[in-house]
């Protein structure tokens, strides 16, 4: 199998108010269609790796590697143009932009990538809208969709550009145990079904005894 | 850039979503924009009409002979009083004639020089008015009323009669409008003029002259240089004054100088006769530009204050850009493209009404009696003023666009995610 993220020694400070240390030597590898889930308590840095993980935190000693290609270092525009081919996102908090309507979210990071034609753009957003059961909110307003609904959404958004892994920092932390439940069924499905990588921060013991690999995580270090 | 599309149409929802604040902004601009060309254009419609009344009827160069004292006096030239302080009292003027000596050779020499427009003799008299036993005294100028009135515009301050009516009628008079109203006269009719040396002469009225002062019209009036010889009893080369009209203005103060040394007369520019009235026009544009100025600046202001108000509001928006693949460079372009927009949108709304304005006051009445020949209030509707107030809204659009967009640029998307 191939190894799609691997982050090598990853040292994290953080310097204000006080130097402190919060990411401690970590290595792992995430592999082609494993569905990984880290967990630890509060404050232990599992938040803080994933945004290192995700290219978007860029203050850190060690490297990082992204499908074999180091990526630590690299400029800021480059970064964004990985983050948006080779990653996807999905948040805690849907974070989705409220004034455009559920589709256009979708399609904005296709758009910005201009690979593909606004109509293929525009069939592929649907597409991803169908699997996850929402493609009758394709034209509503984002800021009119509920919650669990806005989560999926960010889920498609996240899926648009086939991106190589898909990060979650506890996309079902504000969700029902239904809802929750839903989410992990459609991210199990992308894992088993399309081969994706899924690295999510979770609080939920039972989310992620569920996925394939458990990276626990204490006083920013791996535990073993 | 490829991704131009996409980034306008962010850039677009934003405005239009914050439809209040966009159109506040927009009129900040518009109000700028309008109120700049509205003022220029008042303000040098103004300046221009004020440079054309004294410029159009005061000669450039204006020629005659000045009764004054000799510079040398006798005890100057004699040498062994050189090296002593000498006092003389109760000098007396030098005796001299009125007119201009070789008149007519100085005036053909003049109209050959290529500087020269026109160069037009005139003859001055003091004369009286005589209305039965009252007796009014006065200034009777003898023009060449056709050439006066292309180069001098004396045609703009005949309010009855004509130029051409003066020219062909013998002893014609250009009468001054306040003598006219003093004694009842009206076109056609005659009057007695007597000369200060005696005798009377009748001349009959083809015209009003109002110049818009009040003084000058109650003693002023005009009439043919032959006439005047005639009353005077002076031959035909009798010519007190020569007034000069040059290509360009700004020959004047050589030319005159050369003219004195030349030809031992008096030579005085346009530039040393009014030089107070010059300080007046740059002091006006002065402070038209530094109240247009203010205006833009303040629309400016308003801009970077909104802006900086909608990058707080749309901070998520911002993280979630990032997070997605919009580089720092796409989001100060999504911001920047904002503030040209609003700038664009508020330069043309300003120019839009700036032309109303301008247009509006064109034609309002405005009726003086110190300016005949203006009917509404003066414009000057140049294109320039048009173009600056545009390039004005854009560079200041551009600039206080700039700073908030730069710090949208720097803004930290993990510091927002998970500050929430």
């Amino acid at each position: 199998m191939s190894i799609v993220l691997e982050a090598k020694h990853i040292n994290k400070y953080f310097k204000k108010p006080v130097k402190f240390h919060v990411l401690k030597d970590i290595s792992f590898q995430i592999k082609k269609g494993e569905f990984a889930s880290i967990m630890g308590k509060s404050g232990c840095g599992k938040s803080t790796l994933l945004y290192i993980l995700s290219t978007m935190d860029t203050d850190y000693e060690g490297e990082l590697y992204l499908k074999n290609k180091l990526i630590t270092g690299q400029d800021s525009t480059h970064l964004s143009y990985l983050r948006n081919k080779h990653i996807g996102f999905v948040f805690q908090f849907h974070y989705l932009l409220s004034e455009f309507s559920v589709l256009e979210n979708v399609m904005l990071p296709a758009k910005k990538l201009a690979e593909k034609s606004l109509q293929e753009i525009e069939h592929n957003a649907m597409q991803k809208l169908k699997i996850l059961n929402i493609e009758h909110l394709a034209h509503k307003k984002a800021s009119r969709v509920s919650g669990g609904e806005k989560q999926r959404v960010a889920i498609a958004r996240a899926l648009i550009n086939d991106p190589a892994i898909i990060m979650g920092d506890e996309p079902t932390g504000n969700l029902d145990s239904h809802n929750a439940e839903n989410v992990f069924n459609i991210f199990k499905q992308l894992s088993v079904k399309q081969g994706l990588s899924l690295l999510i921060v979770t609080h939920d013991e039972d989310f992620a005894n569920k996925t394939d690999r458990i990276i626990q995580m204490g006083d920013g270090k791996i535990l073993p | 850039m490829t991704n131009l599309n996409i980034i306008l149409s962010i850039a677009k929802t934003h405005l239009l979503t914050k439809l209040k604040q966009t159109s506040i902004a927009a009129l900040g601009v518009t109000f700028g924009i309008g109120s700049y060309i509205t003022l220029v254009c008042f303000m040098t419609g103004l300046n221009t009409m004020l440079d054309d009344l004294i410029l159009n009827q005061t000669p450039h160069i204006h020629i005659y002979n000045e009764i004054e004292p000799t510079e040398n006096q006798p005890i100057s030239l004699y040498d062994d009083f050189k090296n002593i302080f000498n006092v003389v009292h109760s000098i007396k003027p030098k005796l001299s004639q009125k007119k201009i000596h070789n008149a007519l050779p100085i005036i053909n020499y003049l109209e050959n020089d290529d500087k020269v427009l026109g160069a037009l003799p005139q003859v001055k008299a003091q004369i009286f008015y005589i209305a039965g036993s009252i007796e009014l005294s006065g200034n009777l100028t003898g023009i060449n009323p056709i050439e006066e009135a292309k180069y001098f515009n004396i045609g703009d301050y005949i309010v009855e009669g004509s130029a051409e009516a003066l020219q062909n009628t013998d002893n014609g008079i250009l009468l001054g409008i306040g003598i006219a109203k003093k004694m009842a006269l009206k076109v056609g009719d005659r009057i007695q003029v007597s000369p200060i040396n005696g005798g009377i002469f009748h001349l009959k009225i083809v015209g009003f002259y109002q110049s818009g002062v009040a003084d000058l019209d109650a003693i002023q009036s005009f009439t043919t240089i032959k006439t005047v010889q005639r009353i005077l009893g002076e031959a035909n080369n009798y010519i007190t004054d020569i007034n000069v009209k040059l290509n360009d203005i700004e020959t004047a103060i050589p030319l005159a100088k050369k003219i004195e040394q030349q030809f031992q007369l008096k030579a005085i520019d346009i530039k040393t006769a009014n030089a107070q009235f010059e300080t007046g026009t740059t002091i006006r544009n002065l402070i038209t530009y530094a109240v247009s100025i203010t205006l833009l600046i303040v629309a400016g202001f308003g801009i970077y204050n909104i802006l900086n108000m909608l990058i707080y509001e749309k901070m998520n928006d911002i993280a979630i850009l990032k997070a997605i693949g919009f580089s720092g460079k796409d989001v100060q372009f999504i911001f920047m493209s904002q503030a040209m927009i609003i700038g664009f949108v508020g330069g043309v709304l300003g120019l839009i009404i700036g032309f109303g304005l301008t247009s509006l006051i064109d034609t309002i009445p405005f009726k003086t009696e110190a300016l005949p020949t203006v009917d509404t209030y003066p414009i000057n509707k140049d294109p320039l003023y048009f173009i600056i107030g545009f390039s004005f809204a854009m560079v200041s659009t551009f600039l206080a666009g700039y700073l908030p967009s730069k710090k949208a640029k720097k803004i930290d998307p993990v510091k927002i995610i998970r500050g929430q």
